[in-house]
């Protein structure tokens, strides 16, 4: 249902009406942004010479922030990419004709998306090192956030096997394919091309996870504007605090909004593409967006 | 199984804490959801503007940097949560909200057109067909996907442990000194804390989904 069916195209007195209100609203949340900005000016956050540190290269400012963002990045990189070899090792396993591959696989997937994301890295943080496996924090990070991922993403590819026409299977299968053949040969990869703006989308939803590192101790964005904190509040005393804290969290936005915006416009092309055009839309589902271990249980 | 007996107290509250966390902060999150997801549809361009800028921008924000802000940041405009477990509160509330209105207005959109049409054509205004007509079929198409939400929410709730709100997730790292075989002990017990909110919910989403669903 398009939205516009639940109202009238407003005539001239409703456009002025709505202008009016709008205009109040607008002048309210101004006030509201402006009544913030005054407070904050008050407290002196909004001296130049306070924001100028994050330019100043002579403060190893900038340079840290950016080394944190690559250390960020690698960390959702490296989750990503090893999800979803393994999510598409277990989305195959999950469609097996064997039942005794078929099962365990299920189970897999199933455990790893019930457990809370901040868990199973603390899991992967205290636990593996008490029985032996000396994980560190990035070890940890990393590691919790395949497990989880991988579960996810085989959701998703799976889904992508199965919208595959099949026409597809049935014609490799009588050109004299095998069965492991068909699927890595000509399932798999229309799968993954056909997912590829889910897949970006959860490439957001993963590099937001990747800030559960601050839990952990890894010198993410956020951990690391905390320990440039202290650093700098040793020197000068604590008047860089909220600069360092609104830079963390821009870089995040800024990420993730271009990250979006990417997997939008990778949409959008490939409904155009008639070779991956699926009838539906393929969307993450909301609570998958959300990170930290959403999905259904 | 002593060493969880022994500290059956300390269980007991994290789990309470994390169960209300995600009550008190689902319960928010569904009336400002609800509420945006109104503004995303209404007529006024303003409003349609500001529910769309919200939900892009609590969508590409990590819950954690929610948190951060709100238990560190808004000190700095001279503001103050009363407790920890409120900031909390506030955080999954401010965060889960975005995710409810995408949930609920793909519901509306799957309302049938005709629906709407012959609401209005009833003479129905704006108001009274989103919340007469639209809106209470919408509820009933997104019983999943809210579950779900909800669901991801409950699990959310253990960020708050990275903000000194002691639920079942700080009681990891407060007893994670303990020896190796009573770690995975506390481990299992955290993990089956969660499972008796998720699970539950799960089976309690897909009656009704069953006794709701909309046969057309």
């Amino acid at each position: 249902m398009s939205a516009t069916v639940l109202f009238d195209v407003p005539g001239p007195r409703g456009r002025r009406r709505q202008r009016i209100g709008s205009a109040v609203g607008l002048v309210f949340v101004l006030g509201l942004v402006g009544l913030a900005l005054w407070r904050l000016g008050i407290n002196g956050q909004l001296d130049p010479a306070r924001w100028a540190i994050l330019f100043d290269t002579r403060t190893n400012v900038p340079q840290r922030l950016l080394g944190a963002l690559v250390d960020t990045l690698e960390v959702a990189a490296i989750g990503m990419i090893a999800a979803t070899v393994l999510g598409a090792f277990l989305a195959v396993g999950r469609l097996s004709d064997h039942a005794w591959v078929r099962i365990p696989v299920a189970a897999i997937i199933e455990f790893f998306r019930a457990v809370p994301l901040l868990v199973l890295i603390l899991f992967c943080f205290l636990f593996l090192p008490r029985v032996g496996i000396s994980t560190s924090a990035f070890g940890a990070l990393a590691l919790g956030l395949t497990l989880y991922n991988m579960a996810v993403l085989a959701e998703i590819i799976r889904a992508g096997i199965l919208s595959i026409d099949r026409g597809q299977s049935e014609s490799a299968y009588a050109i004299g394919m095998r069965k492991w053949q068909v699927m890595t040969f000509i399932l798999v990869p229309q799968a993954v091309r056909r997912m590829l703006p889910v897949l970006i989308a959860q490439l957001v939803v993963l590099l937001k996870d990747s800030s559960l590192g601050f839990i952990v101790g890894y010198l993410e964005l956020l951990r690391t504007a905390r320990s440039l904190v202290e650093t700098l509040n040793f020197q000068f005393g604590p008047i860089y605090t909220f600069q360092l804290y609104v830079a963390a969290g821009l870089i995040y936005i800024v990420v993730n909004l271009l990250l979006s915006w990417l997997a939008r416009i990778l949409e959008r092309r490939s409904r155009r593409d008639t070779k991956t055009a699926t009838a539906e839309k393929t969307e993450l589902p909301a609570d998958v967006q959300m990170g930290g271990g959403g999905g259904p249980l | 199984m002593s060493f969880l007996a022994e500290n059956f107290p300390l269980i007991r509250d994290a789990f309470l804490t994390t169960l209300s966390l995600a009550v008190v902060s689902g319960i928010c999150a569904l009336l400002l959801g609800t509420l945006l997801a109104a503004m995303r549809v209404s007529p006024v361009p303003a409003l349609r503007g500001l529910a769309t800028f919200y939900v892009e921008l609590f969508r590409n924000t990590p819950l954690t940097v929610v948190f951060f802000f709100l238990a560190f940041g808004i000190v700095y405009i001279d503001l103050q949560f009363p407790s920890r477990f409120l900031t909390a509160v506030a955080a999954l509330a401010l965060y889960t909200a975005a995710f409810v209105c995408e949930a609920l207005r793909s519901g509306i959109n799957a309302v049938p057109a005709g629906q709407a049409e012959a609401a209005r054509a009833l003479g129905l205004d704006f108001r009274q067909s989103l919340t007469t007509v639209v809106l209470p079929q919408a509820f009933r198409t997104v019983v999943p996907p809210l579950g779900n939400v909800w669901i991801a929410l409950a699990k959310n709730t253990s960020i708050a442990a990275g903000f000194a709100v002691a639920d079942l997730t700080a009681l990891l790292q407060r007893l994670s000194n303990s020896a190796a075989d009573e770690l995975a002990l506390v481990f299992v017990a955290v993990v089956a804390g969660y499972l008796v909110i998720t699970l539950p919910s799960a089976y309690v989403i897909s009656v009704l989904e069953r006794r709701l669903a909309i046969v057309r």
